[in-house]
């Protein structure tokens, strides 16, 4: 069996404090410890984006992430990404354009998006696809997804 | 054709729900915030593990499976082999081939062999290492030619007629050889599209769970419920009545999740031997072997043009690459062939193709099944024989095209088609004529067309049932409550559904709840393949909800003393009497007066199409069309191409969701914007996976997807739902040919064997 270890940390504004296997990655531990399952497999080695959350405000990948590697760090994801409830601007925009078709990558890039939007309200194209080029959608084509993130980046000019 | 005034204008009179117009759908929020859930984000009591051992031969022997090692470990609950669950099961009841494991031998490398249940993922992966399995490698049949070859060991054996050909389709129809004789010139050519993969971004996954009462319920992540339902029940020898499956939210299929694998058959097997839930999700990688993508095809064309453009005649051959179960591949033998003369009038047609049996992972239904190889050859060979008579190749396609109510030479029946009005639109759009053959060198622009159907006309199994059912509920809350066999995987029908519903009844689509796709409680739709959801689902809606409409409006009608006629349902109420009456208030009516509410809807496909007598597979209740339009620039040093921009116009008969009918068509160029330039399932010599994972296949990021402006055009089908046709699935078809045109205008030359990766453009402009 795996060494075992405390772990402290935030997440989504909560403490919490679990013991857990020294190699449990991050997306395992909030998936299956905390139950929280917005946050997907999609790959498991970091190739799809699908399990990003912010560690400390930054777009990390769960995946390949050791839960560890984040004691006393804050975490969000999907499910915290507004402090008090209600919608994100960005989740506002991708329901209005249909940026979600399946919606299992849609959680990862909202927090990328999240991310990218709370560093930079007004981000250029080439830093919205530096954002976004993380992560793997496999419906849309990115058009939708790109034409909300431009909304919230630009409002009122056309997207 | 529709522009946005016309467009919202009609919805508004309509009752507004038609259009979208930026308000989402209806379980859009459920998405955005991470609630949607997947078959991996459900948790039972008791529940515990499978994962599987795959085969590292290409064609081997089982001679041997010893597992008592991985049984001694702790947590280790259940061993299974193939010999546990004998029965032959298949997408087609005609080519029933498969095992959820291998039986007696393995047929490619990756195949499933032993499948292990344990108390957590991590026990049951390295029990499964512990299992030894002794194999006596055969000769592999790795190529097509492999295939055809008569000194190679058949991969199916125990079959009757053992062969490598799974299915031979000859067809002839007018007299092709006439017809080149009377041709100004005729041209042939080759052409070899490769094999692709879906990757949908959430893995195969299932959960079992057995009941006290001997049922069992199966979460599957399938886009075919009712198939799976079939089978499961037949290969673990239940009652159809006893077993239950329901798809939950699922992580798109493309087509890859049409048919049944090894994690439903065997969470459902160890679930009923260990009496426990039992979950099986696949890792990605083991996605690259279940595939069921796109066949590799090698085709032979040749076509007869007069020297005005008129088509001639067309004589095809296909040979399709099928991996080493037949899933869909006799479906897909027929595809090759049955829609390729369509959208042109041509009268002589001979068309032959082999599907093959490989020993590569199956290949199956993907995105535009078996129709998107022969539309990729024809509309190249079209522009090159364009080229060597000079003419325009816009103005050949327009003199070209079939019309509303033609049937083509092969028996399909068009009843109607607005392609004239997308090759305008996607011309005018792009600048087609001012650029063609005048962009700087190493930039240039493509056309290419194409036709998809709107479901089949017979389901997969012979039978004279519904292929869509509907049923309503509604009561004093005001809600209705929509119970559909359908199966979204993300395209949208749940929100098509809703639509339909709350347009009829004068109510919002988010007044609708819909319950779809679990075999316990909703009416059996046949699941979400061929693109027949909006067209056969839709009716089905539509004829539920003027039921339901009906039931309401003559107890209004009995209650104010109007005639039904006279009552309109919009706007939450129903108008007409001599107040407004609300929804609440008329739905309380009715139901004082009928009773409890509710009504159900069927669809069955009309028997259409008369010259058709040798094939029940291709023909369909109303085809969409699509024009598209791509301009690339090429890296004359490096042979990099970039698509810089695509025109997509579509259509679809009815716009019935703006967002998501654009986002449906993004998303068919997207997928063909990586077909054309990155994605090869491919393997090596000796059978091995080149590229199983995300990292090494390469599909389109952001960075590599190009703008794409998609035109909705409507022809307002007659049968379809509110004259609404397919949007998901066709626009697929014509990416890949016009980025092939492009390259063409672009570096002068021909290639006809995408991905267009830089090697291959590079010595193609080197002339190597």
């Amino acid at each position: 069996m795996p060494t075992e270890i405390t772990l402290r940390l935030q997440i989504n504004g909560e403490q919490v404090r679990r013991i857990i296997p020294a190699n449990r990655s991050l997306l395992d531990f909030i998936r299956e410890d905390l139950r929280l399952t917005g946050s997907k497999h999609g790959c498991d080695v970091g190739d799809c984006g699908a399990c990003t959350v912010l560690v400390d405000g930054a777009p990390q990948l769960a995946c390949i992430t050791l839960a560890a590697e984040c004691e006393g760090a804050a975490i969000r994801t999907i499910e915290g990404v507004t402090d008090g409830g209600g919608l994100h601007p960005i989740q506002e925009a991708l329901h209005r354009h249909v940026g979600a078709q399946c919606g299992y990558c849609t959680p990862g890039i909202v927090m990328a998006m999240t991310s990218l939007l709370e560093a930079d309200p007004h981000p250029s194209d080439s830093a919205i696809n530096e954002a976004l080029g993380s992560n793997i959608c496999r419906c849309t084509g990115y058009t939708k997804i790109l034409a909300a993130v431009r909304e919230v980046a630009r409002p009122g000019s056309p997207s | 054709m529709t522009d946005d005034r016309d467009f919202h204008v009609r919805a508004v009179a309509e009752g507004g729900v038609l259009g979208g117009g930026g308000r989402g759908k209806v379980d859009g929020l459920a998405k955005i915030t991470g609630r949607s859930v997947f078959v991996d984000d459900l948790v039972l009591p008791r529940m515990v593990y499978a994962k599987v051992l795959r085969s590292p031969h290409a064609h081997a022997k089982i001679l041997s499976i010893d597992a008592s090692e991985a049984l001694a470990m702790p947590g280790v609950l259940k061993v299974m082999t193939g010999e546990d669950c004998t029965a032959r099961y298949g997408a087609i009841p005609v080519a029933q081939d498969e095992t959820a494991l291998a039986l007696g031998k393995v047929r490619y490398i990756g195949e499933p062999v032993v499948c292990v249940a344990a108390v957590d993922e991590e026990t049951a992966r390295d029990a499964c290492r512990r299992v030894r399995v002794v194999y006596e490698p055969l000769d592999a049949i790795l190529s097509i030619d492999d295939a055809l070859s008569a000194d190679k060991p058949f991969i199916h054996e125990w079959a009757r007629k053992p062969s490598n050909i799974l299915r031979k389709v000859d067809q002839e129809y007018g007299d092709v050889d006439a017809a080149f004789a009377a041709s100004d010139l005729v041209l042939e050519g080759t052409y070899d599209y490769p094999g692709s993969t879906h990757v949908p971004l959430e893995t195969h996954a299932a959960l079992a769970v057995p009941h006290a009462d001997g049922r069992l319920t199966l979460w599957s992540s399938t886009q075919n419920p009712h198939y799976m339902h079939r089978t499961i029940a037949r290969v673990l020898g239940m009652r159809p009545g006893d077993v239950r499956v329901i798809k939950p939210d699922i992580g798109a299929g493309y087509g890859g999740k049409c048919d049944t694998f090894c994690t439903d058959v065997c969470s459902a097997w160890l679930a009923r031997a260990l009496d426990r839930p039992v979950k099986f999700v696949f890792e990605r990688e083991e996605v690259f072997y279940a595939h069921r993508g796109r066949h590799r095809t090698k085709m032979w064309l040749k076509m007869g043009m007069t020297k005005e453009g008129r088509v001639t005649g067309i004589d095809f051959k296909a040979w399709a690459e099928g991996g080493a179960y037949a899933s869909y591949g006799v479906v897909t033998s027929f595809y090759l062939g049955v829609f390729m003369t369509m959208p042109y009038k041509v009268e002589n047609y001979r068309f032959q193709s082999h599907r093959v049996y490989t020993n590569h992972p199956p290949c199956g239904p993907k995105r535009g099944h078996g129709a998107i190889q022969p539309r990729f050859a024809l509309e190249l060979h079209l522009d090159r024989m364009c080229e060597a008579l000079g003419l325009d190749p816009v103005q050949v396609r327009l003199d070209n095209l079939i019309e509303a109510g033609h049937e083509t030479v092969n028996g399909l029946l068009v009843p109607s088609i607005a392609l004239s009005e997308c090759i305008e639109r996607v011309v005018q759009a792009s600048d087609y004529r001012a650029k063609k053959g005048s962009l700087p060198p190493g930039r240039g622009i493509g056309l290419a067309c194409s036709a998809y159907m709107c479901g089949a006309l017979h389901a997969v199994y012979d039978n004279d049932l519904p292929h869509s059912g509907v049923q309503l509920k509604c009561d004093r809350s005001g809600r209705v409550t929509i119970f559909s066999g359908t199966a979204d995987c993300g395209q949208g029908s749940n929100h098509m559904l809703a639509v339909f519903v709350a347009e009829r009844l004068g109510i919002d689509p988010t007044d609708c709840t819909v319950v779809e796709a679990d075999t316990d409680l909703t009416p059996v739709d046949l699941g979400s393949y061929s693109s027949r959801v909006t067209f056969m689902a839709g009716n089905a809606a539509l004829q539920a909800a003027d039921r339901l409409r009906s039931q309401i409006a003559s107890a209004l009608a009995a209650k104010f003393k109007v005639p039904v006629e006279s009552l309109v349902f919009a706007g939450r109420e129903v108008r007409g009497a001599w107040r407004p009456i609300p929804w609440l208030e008329a739905v309380d009516i009715a139901e004082g007066h009928h009773g409890t509410l509710g009504s159900v809807g069927s669809y069955k496909p009309p028997k259409i199409g008369s010259r058709l007598k040798r094939t029940s597979v291709g023909p369909s209740p109303a085809y969409s069309f699509t024009a598209q339009v791509a301009e690339v620039t090429v890296d004359q040093v490096s042979g990099v191409v970039t698509v810089d921009k695509m025109w997509a116009a579509h259509d679809l008969g009815r716009v019935l969701h703006r967002e998501i009918a654009e986002g449906q068509i993004e998303g068919c160029v997207y997928m063909g914007v990586g077909e054309a330039l990155l994605e090869e399932q491919a393997y090596r010599k000796d059978g091995v996976h080149m590229t199983p994972s995300i990292l090494e296949y390469r599909i389109p990021t952001v960075y590599d997807t190009p703008e794409i402006q998609v035109l909705l055009v409507e022809s307002h089908d007659p049968g379809g739902p509110f004259g609404a046709k397919e949007a998901g699935e066709g626009p697929q078809l014509s990416t890949v040919p016009a980025i092939g045109n492009a390259l063409h205008d672009a570096i002068g030359r021909w290639l006809t064997n995408p991905p267009y990766t830089p090697e291959k453009v590079w010595k193609a402009i080197k002339g190597r």
